[in-house]
């Protein structure tokens, strides 16, 4: 399912966290939205969820506007930062929870429910722990579960808050190559956000660098290193030395 | 409460101190602080607790079980637990949409809605009496119209509900704002986000994360619901076996020096209170482990 922001607005105060930000993303892509903190990237991802309201602008989700409806109306996957699991249910329970509280007639039976989960645990590689609370789980192990929590709905859009941002860098580095490998098995339209710059260059299909609440630039990995628009982006993909010149002309 | 504490510490409140060499002090030291603590715990606690059951027994068993059967003294078991009855559910529900909209929503006015939750506990209990008092009584704001609708609150039943609501409002409330706080509001999140309605979201992923301090908060409410004296003594009236709380009922049995009677329903409130420290004690663990998880969790560390 493709997605489309336009000239999103929204403040929190004074502050303007998005200021006219304008996106697009291609059914199928795996996006990421780059920038430091306090850049509106999460707001930014959390609109596009539903989890929060724009002052103004539209999100469309196939053409279809969908700036009216909640998150529970928008059928999307969102992964949090601190993977949100629920605590009090198992790893099984949790990646069940989605297909447990749909309305009676569309709720699948408990063999379904089953099948599904299990197909879940084993592409996530938990298979034996299904039976485990979440606070048995490192760190890396909850984000997947988090994962598949999400996927078991079978969303048409998968979000990602920050997914890596609170594990060891060698498990990271495993995670997002899995990730990739996800998503170029499931082809779902997927976003992500992160301030990482190697996680977006390395993961992602196309890279939004945001600053400030506007979106610097847009373009494939290559496209946003190789040629930046602006000096922030310039500065904020790599370590850059800055000459200052001045043009004589006779 | 240690709750700030807790939050602040994150992970590191579940680690006990160890005393070492440089913390810790002489043998002497320690058996006198000890003894001083067991003294103070003896003399004020289990002494006077000891007592209220002896002179409950002193005549036997049968005259025990008498006085407790007297009309009078059932009548006030019942108003009691009457009372606390309609008290404590009432107080669960508006305790838990309290500490809901504090810990989950940010909205204007919300220190406001903090103080008024601590009223009750600011205010004296008899002045919170008299209030209802000077509300609905035949002198009262609205006491010309309750007589001329031929109801009555104040020295009834009604008036006594209505101060014990009023007395026993805070507990539950205040015992889950902290925790509700610490959970913050990315599990709900998440169930919206899995399809899940507002009330599936509740009762399935909030209030099991919330149980073990609601009961601790409702354990709290019910102990103070049955023993609350000072706000339910003004609005009561003392009419014998009519408007008499236990508490109440003790006083005037005492005053009439009937000893004996006056412990025996006495003894039933402190064996409530023994059976609510119990219970309290278990529920408090369990209570305190949630909120420590729940404030580890949000910290989002990694246990590999």
């Amino acid at each position: 399912m493709s997605i489309e922001a336009n000239s999103i607005t929204k403040k929190f105060g004074q502050f303007a966290a998005l200021d006219e930000v304008s996106l697009e993303i291609p059914s199928g892509e795996l996006v990421a939205l780059l920038g430091p903190s306090g850049s509106g990237k999460t707001t930014l991802l959390r609109i596009i969820a539903g989890l929060e309201f724009a002052d103004s602008g539209t999100v469309l989700f196939d053409g279809e506007d969908t700036t009216q409806r909640t998150a529970r109306d928008r059928r999307v996957g969102f992964v949090f930062q601190h993977y949100a699991l629920f605590r009090h249910m198992t790893v099984f329970e949790n990646i069940a929870f989605g297909l447990k509280v749909r309305p009676r007639g569309q709720r699948p039976s408990k063999e379904q429910i089953h099948a599904k989960v299990d197909e879940l645990l084993r592409l996530i590689q938990l298979k034996n722990l299904a039976n485990r609370y979440p606070s048995q789980l490192s760190g890396g192990q909850r984000q997947r579960v988090a994962l598949a929590r999400a996927l078991a709905v079978e969303p048409s859009v998968l979000l990602l808050d920050e997914p890596f941002g609170s594990l060891d860098a060698k498990v990271r580095l495993e995670l997002r190559r899995w990730l990739r490998q996800l998503h170029d098995e499931v082809q779902i339209t997927s976003v992500f956000v992160t301030h990482d710059q190697d996680e977006a260059l390395e993961v992602a299909d196309r890279v939004a660098v945001m600053n400030k609440g506007r979106i610097e630039q847009v373009g494939s990995p290559d496209e946003v290193y190789h040629h930046p628009l602006t000096p922030f982006v310039y500065n904020f993909l790599g370590n850059v030395n800055l000459f200052h010149g001045r043009k004589i002309v006779n | 409460m240690a709750t700030a504490i807790t939050l602040r510490a994150g992970k590191f409140a579940t680690t006990p101190r160890v005393a070492t060499a440089a913390t810790t002090e002489s043998t002497a030291v320690r058996w006198i602080l000890i003894s001083i603590a067991l003294c103070f715990l003896v003399l004020f606690l289990f002494l006077p607790l000891a007592i209220v059951f002896s002179e409950a027994l002193r005549r036997g068993i049968g005259a025990y079980w008498k006085n407790l059967l007297q009309p009078d003294a059932l009548a006030a078991i019942r108003l009691t637990l009457l009372a606390a009855g309609i008290a404590v559910p009432l107080n669960l529900l508006f305790g838990v949409a309290a500490a809901w909209a504090i810990g989950k929503f940010e909205f204007v006015g919300k220190s406001l809605l903090i103080t008024l939750i601590d009223l009750p506990f600011s205010v004296s209990p008899v002045v919170s009496g008299l209030i209802y008092v000077l509300l609905f009584g035949l002198q009262g704001l609205l006491g010309p119209w309750l007589a001329r609708h031929d109801l009555q609150i104040i020295f009834a039943v009604p008036g006594i509900v209505l101060a014990t609501i009023f007395v026993t409002f805070p507990f539950v409330a205040r015992e889950l704002i902290p925790l509700l706080q610490a959970q913050g509001q990315e599990e709900e999140e998440a169930a919206l986000a899995l399809g899940a309605s507002g009330w599936q979201t509740f009762f399935r992923v909030s209030l099991p994360n919330i149980k073990w301090g609601l009961l601790y908060g409702v354990i709290l409410c019910n102990a103070r619901a049955m023993g609350e004296f000072g706000a339910v003594s003004v609005v009561s009236g003392h009419i014998r076996g009519r408007t008499n709380t236990m508490p109440l009922h003790i006083e005037i049995l005492y005053n009439e020096y009937q000893f004996a009677a006056a412990f025996a329903v006495a003894s039933l409130l402190a064996l409530l209170a023994l059976a609510t420290l119990v219970i309290k004690t278990v529920v408090e663990w369990r209570a305190r482990r949630q909120l420590a998880e729940s404030t580890q969790w949000n910290g989002g560390e990694q246990v590999v």
